[in-house]
């Protein structure tokens, strides 16, 4: 993490996480709503804020919505196979496009995975999701050996990316250690 | 959709700003009435046209982690297995997708060391390998969806 930009307190960091777990209240002043549950004043609150998130642990203060409801149903996962040597040329190239909302790298699992890139696409019709995909296709050209795109068929499950400490399933416990 | 709705909606995905008065700024950039705005933003809630508002965290960075993994689930066994990762706290998001690996999930949890463990646990009680897709290196993060 960078030394060069103000430290933030860890702990209120994470007392502010818990707090806004649900939201942040539609209030005409957040920060110093915040602030009182924080004990400290509306300044530091966006001390606070502005501190974590010139460090990226806090993206934005956001609306995030339902896509489906904005009338993005089609979402596909687009996976490439691209030469390791050129992973951070591509992957930087597909991540520029208006259309990828979530490009990561990930480890291929040959030989029933030979898919190391990850791009995410939205779209409001599959013919404008396939469109997208072809578009993708062309750019990388021959940089990619081969790809797929896994359409979501249905929601299972989606709760906030929030992190479980429900676990107990500690790195020892291993009862249930599969092979 | 107003054309003032679909500013605030497209401006509020990108970030509230970080200044003092986040509403009042708002309110000028969108010469809207900011009380008016947080009653949209709260309405849209109710909707369910947004699922949050609030801060959205690099839980990485806050000492959580993530994995995506995936599971060739036979066709017969689908809900059942659907069912039981429903019950793990650890899963986060679970998608059906048309492929082989036909369920990706998302695992969450608080402590990195205890991913293995908990995929461990899901081919335990599943009897299907789990293929791990941990991030080796993200290069953008921010869904936009205008409308």
């Amino acid at each position: 993490m960078s030394s060069s930009t103000c430290p933030y307190n860890a702990e209120l960091a994470a007392r502010l996480v818990e707090l806004t777990a649900a939201g942040l209240p539609l209030v005409a002043q957040p920060w110093a709503w915040l602030g009182e549950q924080l004990g400290i004043s509306e300044a530091e609150t966006l001390a606070l804020l502005q501190a974590m998130q010139a460090q990226g642990a806090l993206r934005r203060v956001a609306a995030v919505p339902n896509h489906y409801r904005l009338g993005y149903q089609h979402n596909g996962m687009t996976v490439w196979d691209i030469a390791d040597s050129e992973v951070e040329r591509i992957g930087a190239q597909l991540a520029a496009l208006p259309n990828v909302s979530h490009c990561y790298q990930r480890p291929r699992h040959l030989p029933d995975w030979p898919y190391n890139v990850f791009a995410m696409l939205h779209a409001t019709s599959r013919e404008a999701l396939d469109a997208q995909r072809a578009e993708l296709q062309a750019l990388l050209g021959s940089a990619c050996r081969q790809s797929d795109m896994l359409v979501s068929s249905r929601i299972l499950k989606k709760t906030g990316l929030r992190p479980s400490r429900a676990s107990n399933r500690t790195p020892q416990g291993g009862s249930h250690a599969a092979s | 959709m107003t054309e003032l709705q679909r500013q605030l909606l497209n401006r509020l995905q990108r970030g509230l700003p970080l200044v003092s008065d986040p509403w009042g700024e708002l309110g000028r950039e969108l010469n809207a009435d900011p009380l008016a705005l947080r009653e949209q933003v709260s309405l849209w809630l109710e909707d369910g046209i947004l699922t949050r508002f609030g801060p959205l965290f690099d839980v990485e960075r806050i000492g959580g982690a993530f994995t995506l993994a995936a599971m060739a689930v036979p066709e017969e066994r689908f809900e059942a297995v659907h069912q039981q990762l429903l019950e793990l706290p650890e899963v986060a998001h679970n998608y059906r997708r048309e492929h082989r690996l036909n369920m990706w999930f998302v695992l969450a949890v608080s402590d990195a060391s205890t991913i293995e463990p908990t995929l461990a646990h899901i081919e335990a009680i599943t009897g299907l390998r789990v293929f791990n897709f941990p991030k080796q290196r993200e290069f953008h993060v921010q869904l936009y969806l205008p409308v």
